[in-house]
């Protein structure tokens, strides 16, 4: 199921602004890694690299190279769609689509994708939705909109529908910062039972999340508004916390800093 | 001491200045009712003749009296509220005014022939200057020419604003956006004459109700790119994003996602458009010709459409004329007024779902 990421000398333009450069990092299978750092250091454009969804964006580009096991996502004659299916994202908002039902939404990929059999669906549904942490609390109402539920229950929704298509790889964009505390518990402790299948990557503004959730913890860092950001330091989350190996990471991680 | 009695104190003593005194809640209405009945003196004393000339009187008089009332007692800022209030009002009464006038014209006048007879029987065999006949042919061109024309310009419409809003970049989006804007401007006329000259002269068809629908067709285009650009413009980026993410192509994203969530305002884009083309008599004048009997074949021969026989009607001049005229004025108000409810009907039903 998981697979490992391995990602060398990437860089992310967004037209002729360079927001990453030369990034190398590599993602253990079942596993969680964080990406902490300032705003606009450029996690999010790195954690869309991933998946092929930076290039989405009009006018953005990316150069180097990702590999999940042996494959090259850059790759030629690499289908971004087909990469998408097998690295899922989650957003920071949630974002159910608002014409479907709790129960289309989650069948959603695999209904567009067109790859299902119609008695598996109802199976695939509730397994996904299992798996989200969801079932029991929208069992009974899976042909209600799924924009009618709550925050936290339609962030949950989303990762349900990411997971039903079986990826490798869930990328997480802020899942949990237009949320609630109690929510937010609620989506921690589904990461940790998520790792058990998918290699899980997480974007984070919060460091005790970080700090909670991820085996390995990644700082980003800029040195100035306007300069590309760059990868400061990668390493096992206690490290990252307790002894960093780089001044910068101990500045941010400690709340020194600026 | 309870409670009560302290917020009371409190009130009264009104140590941080939060309190002013206001005009009672009907305070404007008084005014409002007072501006009339002095607009009415001043217009009989004054030997105004026009009812108009009374209203705005009145409608003034409103504004300064509340404007000036409000100064006196309330201070300078709630009034310039109550003058902003009020002008909103005039305006709005400035605008139902003549809406209300024009459809109580119509309907007092138009609901004399307007019954059953009217509705089914066509002119055939009617001068149009003696009593009799009926709009059953009118109402038949006109549904017949404004479907074709919908269905030519729906899609085609539809489609440009999908290029514009999902997949144009560039120069030939901005020629496109650039071409419907001209396009929005092209006077009914000019499009029946060049219908007139493509379609009847050079590839030589004779006249037909699908002549005068390829002319519609070509009004009512752009008034469907730019309605459902605006419609696909406010489905969020986030929703696409979704989609992508879970593996689906763009095409499958669009027709699934997007053009789903923004159906209710598509549809009440083409009804509008709709609307508007309904009532086109230029180039049904050009192209159909117009006819007294019923014709329900759109490919061959002149046709009647609703607007040309209104006109047709009013230039026979005799009363009778007059009647069929107005009554065939109510029976086009109508029509369009039941595709609006439609429109809306369908976008209630299509719209995303709150869930509430």
């Amino acid at each position: 199921m998981a697979k490992r990421i391995d990602i060398s000398g990437l860089t992310a333009y967004y037209g002729d602004f360079k927001a990453i450069e030369d990034i190398s990092m590599a993602v253990e299978p079942r596993s969680v890694t964080a990406f902490i750092g300032p705003s606009g250091c450029g996690k999010s454009t790195f954690l869309r690299t991933i998946n092929r969804m930076h290039e989405v964006i009009p006018g953005a580009r990316v150069e180097g190279k990702v590999m999940l096991d042996d494959e090259n996502l850059y790759g030629t004659g690499v289908d971004p769609v087909s990469v998408r299916r097998v690295v899922g994202m989650v957003f920071q908002r949630p974002n159910p689509f608002p014409t479907m039902s709790v129960y289309e939404n989650v069948a959603a990929g695999l209904k567009l994708n067109g790859r299902y059999k119609k008695s598996e669906l109802d199976d695939v549904v509730e397994k996904s939705l299992r798996g989200a942490n969801l079932w029991n609390e929208v069992k009974d109402r899976l042909n209600r909109p799924g924009s009618g539920l709550s925050g936290g229950q339609q962030q949950r929704l989303c990762i349900a529908r990411a997971i039903a298509v079986e990826p490798q790889v869930l990328l997480m964009d802020e899942p949990c910062s237009a949320l609630d505390p109690i929510s937010t518990l609620a989506i921690e402790d589904l990461i940790g039972d998520l790792k058990t299948r998918f290699t899980i990557v997480i974007v984070t503004h919060n460091m005790q999340q970080a700090a909670r959730v991820s085996d390995r913890t990644a700082f980003f860092n800029l040195s100035a508004v306007g300069e590309p950001g760059r990868l400061i330091e990668l390493d096992d989350t206690d490290k990252i916390f307790s002894n960093p190996s780089v001044q910068a990471t101990e500045d941010y991680v400690s709340g020194r800093f600026g | 001491m309870s409670a009560q009695t302290v917020a009371d104190k409190v009130d009264r003593t009104d140590r941080l200045g939060i309190q002013q005194p206001r005009l009672p809640r009907l305070a404007p209405l008084g005014i409002a009712a007072g501006a009339a009945v002095l607009a009415v003196l001043i217009g009989v004393l004054g030997g105004l003749g026009s009812r108009i000339q009374w209203g705005l009187i009145a409608a003034i008089l409103f504004v300064v009296g509340l404007y000036v009332i409000s100064t006196v007692v309330e201070g300078g800022r709630q009034a310039k509220d109550r003058l902003a209030t009020s002008l909103v009002w005039v305006a709005f009464l400035l605008a139902v005014v003549p809406l209300a006038s024009l459809i109580w014209e119509t309907v007092s006048k138009g609901i004399k022939v307007t019954d059953g007879y009217f509705l089914t029987h066509s002119m055939s065999g009617v001068v149009n200057v003696a009593p009799g006949g009926g709009v059953y042919h009118a109402l038949m061109g006109t549904i017949e020419q404004v479907l074709i024309a919908t269905v030519i310009a729906t899609p085609i419409g539809l489609l440009t604003a999908v290029y514009l809003v999902e997949y144009g970049r560039g120069a030939l989006a901005k020629a496109v956006t650039f071409f419907v804007d001209v396009m929005t401007g092209i006077p009914s006329i000019v499009a029946g004459l060049f219908v007139l000259s493509l379609w009847i002269m050079i590839l030589d068809f004779g006249y037909s109700g699908f002549a005068g629908a390829l002319a519609l067709a070509i009004l009512m285009m752009p008034v469907v790119v730019r309605s459902t650009e605006e419609m696909l413009k406010l489905v969020p980026n986030e929703l696409r994003e979704a989609s992508y993410a879970l593996g689906v192509p763009k095409w499958k994203t669009i027709l699934k996602v997007v053009l789903p969530t923004s159906i209710g305002g598509i549809t009440t884009g083409v009804m509008l458009a709709v609307a508007r083309i309904t009532g086109e008599t230029a180039p049904v004048l050009l192209l159909v010709f117009g006819s007294p009997a019923i014709n329900n074949n759109p490919f061959d021969g002149g046709q009647a459409s609703l607007p040309l026989y209104i006109y047709q009607q009013w230039g026979a001049g005799t009363s009778a004329s007059f009647d069929r005229a107005w009554a065939a004025a109510l029976v086009l108000i109508v029509f369009v007024m039941i595709l609006n409810l439609l429109a809306r009907g369908i976008a209630r039903w299509k719209a995303p779902k709150t869930g509430h």
